[in-house]
């Protein structure tokens, strides 16, 4: 019988992820509703629901893919990668104003600069304290605090060891994770709660998953506008880290 | 038709991903650039210019929003795939760098977008006198 049932979800895994995730949305909602009457959202707890999820996929089966890696949950990759999850950001953009894109454009440039040029400053700060002084790890757990995919970029262009790369996607993992749950508790401390700030948002933090997650949270109509900075966060660190920031780095330390 | 909406919205998605990754390219990283972004952007332009014209119609626009609205879900899939694992395995060196940049980063947000704010009221200031 349940091995019936668990090889329909196996062979039927894009549509089990469906019911899966509407059940975990619905019992989030509730639990919003109910128990913190509306003060939490629905969709920040679904959140976490999820990362619980990931946490308990990822003990069970020792894979990288949290519960997408449980066989009959494997739709829930699908779901949930990167193809549909860029798709839906490209459509939240259906309702958005140009406009207001505009109008906040430059501040969302120099946030993207600052927000990559200061993450890698915080993460090669911290790698000092606890030791790490040659060039090569300091740039790469740096590039790792941009986001978990600079890390491994920077650290395949430097030349770095590969505890150090994984230390640098661990400190991009703990980033994005703490922005999708963190934002909505901020938020009404940072002014997050128009256009414009949405867009500087996205591009200070930059971890696209991240800001996904955090400002779903927090206002769905603010997706877009954190969205179109947070996707040229990546591309942009990318390109900084393992050229102008490890020469700067490799200048100051050998 | 549901279709000319999402087909729209796919064509957006892969010419953007398509410009992202030329972009990559030309600036030598191994990366895509803002095709998600470029995507977006294409998107509400044409969206705009469209409905102007009259030319998408409410069916249409239905295929652009039930994918809009799958969004929240779609995050939580993702969350429930994330490498919670790693990152609790990472130990206080990534735990610390991760948590300092998103706090320090999140502390500048009001500090960034008042600069551009106080140069638009400026600017808007000028424009009005």
């Amino acid at each position: 019988m349940l091995d019936m049932l668990l090889s329909i979800f196996k062979s039927n895994g894009l549509v089990t992820a469906f019911a899966v995730i509407g059940i975990v949305m619905y019992i989030s909602y509730q639990i919003s509703g109910k128990l913190t009457k509306g003060r939490i959202h629905g969709s920040a707890i679904a959140i976490i629901f999820g990362l619980i999820l990931a946490y308990l996929g990822g003990i069970t089966t020792g894979g990288e893919k949290g519960l997408a890696d449980v066989s009959f949950f494997s739709g829930i990759g699908l779901m949930g990668g990167g193809m549909l999850r860029d798709f839906a950001i490209v459509a939240t953009a259906f309702g958005a104003s140009f406009d207001e894109v505009k109008r906040a454009g430059v501040s969302g440039v120099v946030a993207l600069f600052l927000g990559v040029v200061i993450s890698f400053l915080v993460g090669v700060l911290i790698a000092l304290s606890f030791g790490y002084t040659d060039a090569v790890s300091l740039t790469t757990i740096g590039a790792g605090a941009v986001t978990y995919i600079v890390g491994p970029v920077t650290g395949a262009a430097v030349g770095a060891s590969s505890d150090v790369v994984a230390l640098s996607i661990a400190a991009g993992l703990v980033k994005s994770i703490l922005v999708m749950i963190g934002t909505p508790f901020v938020a009404r401390y940072i002014g997050l709660d128009n256009p414009r700030t949405a867009l500087v948002f996205g591009g200070l933090m930059g971890t696209t998953s991240g800001v996904a997650g955090g400002l779903a949270a927090t206002d769905p109509k603010l997706v877009p506008y954190g969205a179109v900075t947070a996707t040229f966060y990546t591309g942009l660190g990318c390109l900084l880290c393992p050229s102008l920031l490890f020469l700067a780095t490799r200048s100051l330390f050998g | 038709m549901v279709i000319y909406g999402v087909s729209l919205l796919s064509i957006c998605m892969l010419v953007g991903v398509f410009l992202g990754d030329l972009l990559g390219k030309l600036v030598g990283v191994k990366a895509n650039v803002g095709g998600v972004g470029i995507a977006m952007l294409m998107l509400v332009l044409l969206v705009d210019y469209l409905s102007k014209k009259n030319k998408l119609n409410i069916k249409s626009q239905e295929g652009l929003s039930f994918w809009s609205s799958m969004y929240i879900p779609i995050v939580v899939a993702m969350a429930s795939q994330q490498n919670v694992v790693a990152a609790v395995k990472g130990g206080p060196v990534a735990l610390l760098a991760g948590v300092g940049a998103t706090v320090v980063c999140a502390a500048l947000v009001p500090v960034v977008s008042r600069i551009g704010q106080a140069k638009q009221e400026f600017i808007n200031e000028v424009e009005e006198a």
